[in-house]
């Protein structure tokens, strides 16, 4: 056995595409959802990245196997913290998200609506402040 | 000095823990902050001068022999980033207490924004000496971490939306990074710059190919490249001005150097790479044309932000000494010149409450002052001489033109054209803001109560010296390039950078 396991790469290829298919969604605890996802994927690519298992990687430890490469090991730890804290960094965003906008769903861009609202109106050239479409559309 | 290297990261570090600690004293924070600032700023410099001494300067930290250790590293052209970026932290650092002294404290929770700030200087600290691929990426995620706590203080629901894009599009690269980290490790079966830049010649080319456009793009999406600029005109102009300015400076300008490390040590190309040729030339239109399309000054800023980027690009694109040169030469100009805009537009919005286009006006009688500040800084981000942004374009225009290739001449022009665009931008500013009357819609000017009086002339100080930082940029020119064109050499000549890092490994 010297490649990496065939059910990891296809894990990490389905981690990925539900990843940034929740990441595309417009509910802010799916975009979360979605890049935890995306961060085990990651993480995976790492340990697969350091080939096939092997013994315990220990200094002056006595083990019959091929020592396991510790250094992938070593940066996944890392990167799982990382993703930790942004993962409840996300949450806590979505959390104050919904108690100031009273909604769980990714807002429109301010510009992009007003944009589109003058586009349907066909007045390019008027000065966006005269009427502003945003009033009358809520 | 292998005691002095760790110190741009450490301190910063150690001082944001002590203002976690002492976040209710604000009088404390308020001299601790700037006080780590310059302990920090005082150890760039130190490790300048080291670097100007023994050239390439290598730490490993926990004793570990090179490729498997964590490596520290500072060449020439970290060494000057360092100093540069840490006076504009220092700079800015002080311009924010001097408001805190009146708003930003009293209208936020008590010591999250010190604390925060001293992160993302030491986040960007690492930056510029990580020596390997995974502490580059630990860098990236202490700076952005902080970025997005700095981003999300006193959120209005606007900021919040904004913030939101830029944390996912932020980390949405980031998990780019690590796997095209795993891929690299995976591929070359290390992560040290130094190794890898031996290692990956020897793989074969479609590898090569693949792992380097991956990397281009995570960086791409980091430094806002057009077409993943999306994010920046967006997220930016949300978050408080003095954030926007710290932004502006760094964060972008730390993935631009990143871009230039990977590319120079790990992928080098001997002629030079047309995408990224193209890829320059698409984000100074882009960004140049947006300036001009947009009313409010903070978005006006950010998309020259994105227009400039993509001269540095343009620079590394050449993959030449020349090219190089003018590419560092840039980065040092546009971190103070883009620091010092959005102070300015700091202290309009201090003094006028308003940001938008539509209706400022009369800035020029309002405040002499604030008229002078401005307009250094904005005739030099459109390069007119006898600026530092006119330095560094002729820099980068002598690169294209003696490139001797069809394509980089037509980038040539196209930079030319962004340069006129970005000075009808800047004076289009000029024009309807400071010199038109006030015109009839304008609101009144807010209460001058969050701001003290000593706290405006403060941040009235703090900005007049970094306009007059971007002056000394271009009258130390000659001894700047000098170090930059020997800095560039190193990049494209990496052998010393190897021997300082790989010197005494284990086989």
């Amino acid at each position: 056995m010297t490649g990496p396991a065939l059910v990891l790469v296809l894990t990490v290829a389905v981690l990925f595409a539900a990843g940034f298919d929740l990441l595309m969604q417009r509910s802010l605890i799916r975009v979360v959802v979605g890049f935890m996802l995306l961060g085990h994927g990651a993480n995976l690519v790492l340990l697969l990245a350091g080939g096939a298992a092997g013994g315990p990687p220990l200094l002056g430890g006595e083990s019959r196997l091929t020592m396991a490469d510790p250094l992938p090991q070593a940066m996944a730890l890392t990167a799982i913290v990382i993703t930790f804290g942004v993962t409840a960094f996300l949450l806590a965003l979505a959390y104050r998200s919904r108690r100031l906008l009273g909604e769980d769903e990714v807002q429109d861009d301010v510009e992009d609506r007003r944009i589109c609202a003058e586009r349907r109106r066909g007045s390019w050239d008027a000065p966006p402040e005269r009427h502003d479409p945003l009033e009358e559309d809520e | 000095m292998n005691v002095l290297l760790p110190l741009p990261f450490a301190l910063p570090l150690l001082g944001a823990a002590l203002a976690m600690i002492s976040r209710r004293r604000r009088f404390w924070l308020r001299v601790l902050a700037p006080l780590v600032g310059a302990g920090a700023v005082a150890a760039c410099v130190a490790v300048l001068v080291a670097v100007a001494r023994e050239g390439v300067v290598a730490v490993q930290v926990g004793g570990w022999a090179a490729p498997f250790g964590i490596t520290l590293v500072a060449d020439r052209l970290s060494a000057l980033l360092l100093v540069v970026s840490s006076t504009v932290l220092l700079a800015i650092m002080l311009h924010a207490v001097a408001e805190g002294a009146g708003a930003l404290e009293r209208r936020s929770e008590p010591g999250v924004f010190h604390p925060a700030y001293l992160a993302l200087t030491a986040g960007v600290g690492l930056v510029f000496l990580a020596g390997d691929l995974f502490n580059l990426f630990v860098a990236f995620e202490v700076m952005l971490a902080s970025s997005y706590v700095l981003m999300t203080l006193q959120p209005t629901a606007e900021r919040l939306r904004a913030s939101m894009t830029y944390t996912v599009v932020s980390l949405t690269s980031s998990i780019m990074f690590l796997t095209a980290l795993g891929l690299t490790y995976a591929a070359a079966g290390t992560v040290n710059l130094a190794d890898l830049s031996e290692r990956v010649p020897a793989l074969p080319a479609g590898t090569r190919t693949a792992l380097g456009l991956l990397f281009l793009v995570v960086f791409g999406i980091k430094g806002a490249i057009v077409p993943m600029h999306l994010w920046l005109p967006d997220a930016y102009p949300a978050a408080l001005t003095k954030v926007t300015a710290v932004f502006a400076a760094l964060l972008t300008k730390a993935a631009v150097y990143a871009l230039i490390r990977v590319e120079t040590l790990v992928f080098p190309r001997e002629h030079g790479s047309w995408v990224m040729l193209v890829l320059a030339a698409g984000t100074m239109v882009v960004g140049t044309l947006g300036a001009l399309a947009n009313d409010d000054i903070h978005r006006v800023f950010s998309f020259t932000l994105v227009g400039h980027i993509g001269y540095m690009l343009f620079g590394l694109a050449l993959f030449s000494v020349a090219g190089l040169t003018g590419a560092i030469l840039y980065l040092v100009h546009h971190i103070v010149v883009q620091a010092t805009l959005f102070l300015v537009s700091d202290l309009i919005q201090a003094r006028t409450g308003e940001t938008s286009l539509h209706r400022l006006g009369g800035l020029a009688r309002l405040s002499a002052l604030i008229a002078v500040l401005f307009f250094i800084p904005a005739m030099s981000v459109s390069g007119v001489p006898p600026t530092s942004g006119f330095v560094a374009k002729l820099a980068l225009f002598q690169a294209g033109l003696g490139s001797g290739r069809p394509l980089a001449y037509a980038v040539t022009g196209v930079a030319v054209l962004a340069s006129l665009l970005t000075l009808m931008a800047m004076a289009r500013i000029w024009a309807l803001g400071f010199w038109r009357p006030r015109p009839a819609e304008a609101g009144e000017p807010p209460p001058s109560e969050p701001y003290t009086r000593g706290g405006v002339r403060v941040m009235q100080a703090v900005t007049a010296v970094m306009v007059a930082g971007g002056l000394l940029i271009a009258v130390f020119a000659g001894p700047l390039s000098s170090w930059s064109a020997r800095a560039a050499a190193d990049l494209v000549e990496p052998s010393a950078y190897r021997r300082a890092v790989l010197d005494g490994r284990t086989p």
